[in-house]
Parts: structure tokens; sequence; C-alpha cells
């Protein structure tokens, strides 16, 4: 039952992205109230697909690698929403969307079967930690998100060449601030993360920190914006140089995410 | 429905020949002087509802008139007669649309898809005036009123839904605009005036309508600050100062006589640690320049001089014809809304409407008595449906004959619109709208 609301959020998140496409060719603004609908519609189907999914293995579902994506994709387009509220920037869609449906398309392509947990991993951290872990990320990607944008529009200015999505584009202090707030989320929710991961693996394992590469990385990616944050709030680094950083930095979280699932699997390598 | 425009602009006739035809909106005295040629068309001319639209740019009579081809050459030969001038001499220079394609003109030209600038919004200003003087002259009638208030909605609905007017056309404004796309917000903005010039003093006045909060005014001559800052309910500050204050600016238009730069690469390098990186937004508008180019190399510092702002107009310029497409759609998509209407004002639908109407009310009626009365014969009741149909026939017999006979005359459009709201025969909701619409118009005087 989960499969069909995961395929037609599969499909919804494609439309979505196709209309959101439209838009920043066209600049139409009923394209773009369109593709945020659709998203809606998507997101509405996902949710079932989530609590199905819940029902189904009668525990949260991030055990594999699929159901972590799925629920990543999802906590995306949730945040999105709440963006769009505080932020009225619309062109937003036409980045989270695809996004959004890159996830999905991951996820379908990798096996979906219901897993078994290992019994030491049963525990209430379980959803906790992942829940952080997904959350933060989902903030660094709006970063990103916002950086990519921010460094668009910055080129259209200092070129002066005023065409295409520059019409479209928010103007760049939005675009940094979005990229600085996200920032102050993700950042403690990371953090959280990595503090109820030691806990976690306190209880299951016996301790707090065993210097497995899913550690290190996160510690690595930790650092990482550490270092952004304190530029930002110290030495006044904003504009152009914090946007390049923070999508270098996603795209190592990024790539280091799936790396090492690909090496160690779900537990971090460290359930044996 | 026969509506006639007949009209030139700024591409069918030359200044000379437009500032002949114009009509002032008003007396030298300050009364109304669009009502008496208004009042002259209705009675002279046979046309029955009518408004002028005259602006710098385009004259235009719109009339309704009981036949086409004789209502266009009235209007000709009123434009000839009320500025003296021979018709052969203006033939060339009008236009005349009718029908669906007059509708079509005025939905464009009140959503700006005919200006000289394409999308520029005085022109809708200047369309709701032209029908309120007509509303005032008591020139229109209900197709002009419905007319209207159509090409003030379309005009909207094009406004809304797509970006036709959003992007600047003129140089100061679209250093407002580009002020807009680098800080969003400008209200807790200040801008720093340096040196005076009439496009400076334009640009900062854009800039504090778009809600900056301060603005800090420099010159050589510190007299002439001072004077600018009174006017403006700005600063004065010294121009040895000019550079220290760099460090709390958000906007600098620099327009001064000097020639060469007063605004060096180094002085900006130097405050951005102490602004903290914030945004600052140079404005060249001198020639030769006042602000070294470099410094648009410098993260967080955008520079543009009046070439670049030339440019920017022009691409905006091209961004509205894009829009303008899609614009063109909406008014296609709404003079098929208008059409629906304009067609239920022909007499043999509104009718059999009426007919239709008594009928279900008869039918109704019958049912309801029948049910009360009981077990009634077959001859009882053929008794009863013939009398209601001939009280019906009777009720319905005046009105319908007036309708007939007068459909065709100078009110015929008002009586069946009148008919058609009386015994409801379109359903509420849209008349109403349209009521209150007109009464508000009214009671405001000029719409606006």
């Amino acid at each position: 039952m989960s499969n069909i609301f995961f395929h037609i959020t599969a499909g919804a998140y494609f439309i979505a992205t196709l209309v959101f496409i439209a838009y920043l060719v066209k600049h139409n603004e009923q394209l773009v109230k369109a593709g945020r609908y659709i998203l809606y519609g998507g997101f509405a189907a996902h949710t079932l697909t989530l609590i199905l999914r819940f029902a189904e293995a009668g525990r949260v579902p991030v055990a594999s690698l699929h159901e972590s994506l799925t629920l990543y994709s999802w906590l995306m387009v949730a945040v999105y929403g709440v963006v769009l509220f505080k932020y009225r920037m619309e062109i937003l869609g036409a980045f989270v969307a695809p996004f959004a449906l890159l996830l999905i398309i991951t996820a379908s392509f990798l096996p979906s079967e219901i897993i078994p947990l290992a019994p030491l991993l049963e525990s209430y951290w379980l959803p906790v930690h992942v829940v952080l872990a997904f959350l933060g990320n989902t903030f660094f990607a709006l970063a990103c998100i916002a950086g990519i944008m921010y460094l668009i529009q910055d080129r259209y200015l200092k070129k002066r060449k005023i065409k295409g999505l520059y019409f479209i584009l928010p103007s760049v202090e939005v675009l940094d601030d979005l990229g600085y707030r996200c920032l102050t989320y993700g950042f403690p929710l990371l953090t959280l993360a990595i503090i109820s991961g030691a806990i976690w693996s306190e209880y299951s394992l016996g301790s707090y920190w065993s210097w497995g590469p899913r550690q290190v990385w996160s510690l690595i990616t930790w650092m990482l914006y550490a270092a952004l944050l304190h530029g930002r709030l110290t030495t006044g680094w904003r504009g152009r140089k914090s946007a390049i950083f923070s999508v270098a930095a996603f795209l190592i979280l990024l790539g280091s995410f799936f790396i090492i699932y690909i090496i160690v699997g779900a537990s971090h390598g460290l359930v044996k | 429905m026969n509506l006639i425009i007949v009209g030139l602009n700024h591409r069918t006739a030359p200044v000379e020949l437009r500032e002949k035809l114009t009509f002032p909106a008003e007396t030298p005295d300050g009364t109304n002087a669009i009502c008496e040629p208004l009042k002259r068309l209705v009675s002279q001319y046979g046309i029955n509802e009518a408004v002028i639209l005259s602006t710098c740019n385009r004259v235009e009579v719109i009339g309704v008139a009981e036949d086409i081809v004789e209502g266009a050459r009235e209007i000709k030969g009123f434009l000839s007669d009320y500025h003296d001038i021979a018709s052969d001499k203006l033939r060339d220079h009008l236009y005349v649309h009718t029908g669906e394609d007059a509708v079509k003109h005025l939905f464009r030209v009140s959503a700006g898809l005919d200006s000289m600038v394409m999308g520029e919004p005085q022109i809708l200003g200047q369309v709701k005036d032209a029908y309120g003087h007509a509303v005032l002259s008591d020139t229109a009638g209900v197709v002009i009123n419905k007319l209207f208030h159509k090409a003030f909605s379309v005009s909207k609905r094009i406004r809304t839904e797509t970006r036709i007017g959003a992007a600047a056309v003129s140089i100061s404004y679209a250093a407002v605009e580009l002020a807009k796309k680098i800080f969003g917000n400008l209200r807790d903005k200040t801008v720093m005036l340096v040196g005076a010039g009439e496009m400076a003093e334009l640009g900062a006045k854009h800039l504090l309508s778009a809600g900056v909060k301060e603005i800090v005014i420099t010159n050589r001559t510190y007299e002439r600050a001072v004077s600018m800052s009174r006017e403006f309910g700005g600063r004065a500050v010294m121009f040895r100062e000019m550079v220290h204050y760099l460090k709390s600016v958000d906007i600098v238009i620099a327009s001064t006589g000097a020639p060469d730069f007063i605004i060096k690469a180094d002085d900006v390098n130097g405050v951005m640690r102490e602004r903290k990186h914030k945004p600052i937004f140079f404005i060249d508008i001198s020639v030769p320049r006042n602000i070294d180019p470099l410094i648009n190399n410098i993260d967080n510092v955008y520079l543009f001089d009046i070439d670049n702002l030339q440019d920017v107009v022009e691409a905006n310029l091209k961004e509205r014809a894009k829009e303008a497409e899609d614009a063109t759609l909406i008014v296609d998509e709404e003079i098929s809304v208008f059409y629906r209407w304009a067609n239920s004002l022909d007499v043999v639908p509104t009718i059999i409407a009426l007919r239709q109407q008594f009928e279900k009310i008869r039918k109704g009626e019958i049912e309801k008595a029948a049910t009360q009365l009981g077990s009634l014969s077959d001859k009882e009741l053929k008794a009863i449906d013939a009398m209601t149909t001939s009280i019906v026939n009777k009720i319905l017999h005046d009105p319908i004959s007036h309708l007939k006979q007068e459909a065709s005359s100078v009110e015929g459009d008002m009586l069946i619109d009148v008919v058609r709201r009386l015994f409801d025969l379109d359903g509420e909701e849209q008349e109403k709208k349209v009521l209150v619409m007109q009464s508000k118009y009214l009671l405001t005087g000029r719409g606006r």
C-alpha cells in the first residue's frame, strides 16, 4: 500500500519539477503557484507513504537507506513550506522540488523491503537521532540552495546582466540572510544529532565514541559548519564567500553520507 | 451591441495633429470641459453612449450607436467639426475599431499594451478619468458601464498575473529596482547623494518614496548641500567627510562635475571591514565618471554607471515585450467573457428566457395547489392549467411587445439589461458586483 503512494509522490514531484522549470523560463506567476500546489499534493501522498510504512514496519521507518532518503525528502518539502510561509520566496520551489525528486528517485532504486533492525539498536534514541540528523541536513541543504541562488543573483548584478533569472530571484541580501538563518537552525540540530548518537551508542554498545567513519565525518562536517558560523559572526564573512563555503560544505556532507553508506551501511559500521 | 472606437495615437499621427485634437479635461476656469463635447456627441451626432479618452499620446472616441458604419462616420464628422480640421486631413491618421475588435482595443489600451512605453501604468488612470467624465455627463449607458468596468478588471488581472509593469523603464526607476534586488527591503537603508544633478535628485526622490530611512547629502559647496537637504528632509555633511560616511550608508549616488574619480577602490576596500561587509550599492551617473570602476570587483560592492543603467532599461523593455504576449492571451480570454454578456443583450433570447422563467413559476404553483386541493379530476386540472396560462400570457403581453418594439431604439440595450436584472434571468452574483462597482464609482466621482 505504501508503495502506491510512494509512486504517486515521485510522480507529483516530477511534474512539480517540470512546472517549476517552465517557470524559470517563462517567469509566469501562475506556473509557480501551480508548481507549489502540485508539490504540496505530492507532499500529502508522501506523508501517507511514511505513515503506512510506519504501520507496516511497526517502527519509525529509518532503518534502510531507502527509508532514510524517503524521510529526508519529506523533511525537505516540509521545511520548504515553512520557509515559504516566512519568506514569500516562491522561486525556492524550483530548487527544492528537483532535490526532493532526486532523493525519491535514488530511494526508488534502493531495496525497499522492510528489514529487521538489529536488536542492539532497538531504542527510542533511534528516531530521535535520525530525525535530528536529517532535519539538520535539511537546513544545510536549504542553506546550500540559498547559496546557489545568491551566487547566481550576485553574478547577474556584478556582470550587470539584467536578464533571465535576475527578474525572479530575490535580492542578494535576503538570500544571504536566508542562508545564515538556515545555518543557525542546522548547526544546533547537527550538534544534538551527534550528542544523541553518542548517548544511544553508549546505551546499546557501551561506548560514547568509537571513531567509526560516520562519526569521524560527522565531526568534520560539524567543524566545517562551526567554522562558517564563526566566520559569519565574528569577521563578517558574508555574501559570496559564505555562499561558496555553504555550497561546498553541503557537497562534502552529501558525498561523505553516500560514500560511507555504501561502505559501512545504515548503522555506521558500529554494529557487526 | 454596436461598439465603435475612432481615434488616433502616437503611431498613426504626428504630435502636431495630436495636439490639435486633444480635449482638455478642464477649462481655464476649472470646470469640467469634456462634458460639453460628450453631450454634443449624443445630442447632435446620434451616438447613444460616448466616452472621450484624451491623453498626450492618443485621442479616442468610444461610442455606441445603432449602426456601425453610420456611427463611425458621425464620430469622424464630430472630430473634424469640433476641432475645425478638414476631414480629408484627418482621414489617413484615424483608425476605426468596431465590435469585438473595439473591445480588444480598449482592453489593450487600458492595460498599457498599446502605449509608447509598453505596460506603463498611467494610462489606466486616464481611462478611468475618461469614463468618470462620461458618467458625470450622463453619456455612459449600460454597454459603456459594463465595458469599462471589464476593462479595469482586465488591466488589474494583467498586472497581477504578468510582470508587465514590474521592470523599470526609466533610469532613475531602474536604480531603485536594482537597489531592491540588492537589499530587498529599503526601509532601514540610508542613501548618500554626492553632488547635485537632475537625475541624481530624481533617483533620490524615487528611493525616498520607495521607503529609504535616511538621506545624507554632500556637495563641494556646503551651502548647496544644506539647501538640498532642506528640500529632501535629509542631513548635509561636509564634502571632505564623504569617504568617512561610506562606513554607514548603503546606497551612494554620485553626480559631480569632478574630472576624475572622487571615490577610489582603496577608499572602499578600507571601509568594507568596518561595514562588516554589508553590501553597498554605488550609482555613478556623472560623466566623466566619479567612481573607480574597479570597486565592482570588491565582494558585496555593486557599481552601476550611467551606461549600465541604460542597458538595464533596455533589458527591462525587452522583458516587458515578452510579458505582453501573456497579457494578450488574457485579453483574448476576457473578450469572450464580455461577449457572452453582450450577446445576451439580444432581444430574442431575452424574451425566451422571460417566458421560461414565468412558465417555471406557473408549473411550480400548480403543483403546490394540486397537492393542497387533494384529488382533482382531469377536467378540473385542465381548467386550472388554461387559466394560469392565460394569466401569464396577459401579464407578459405588454412587456414583450415593448421589448420587441424598443430593442433597436436608443435605450434598447438598457431596457433589455433591466428586464434581465429585474427578473433575474442571468443569476444574481455577476450583476450585483457590477452594480456595487458602479455605485462606488459614482460616489467617488472619479473612481480613484
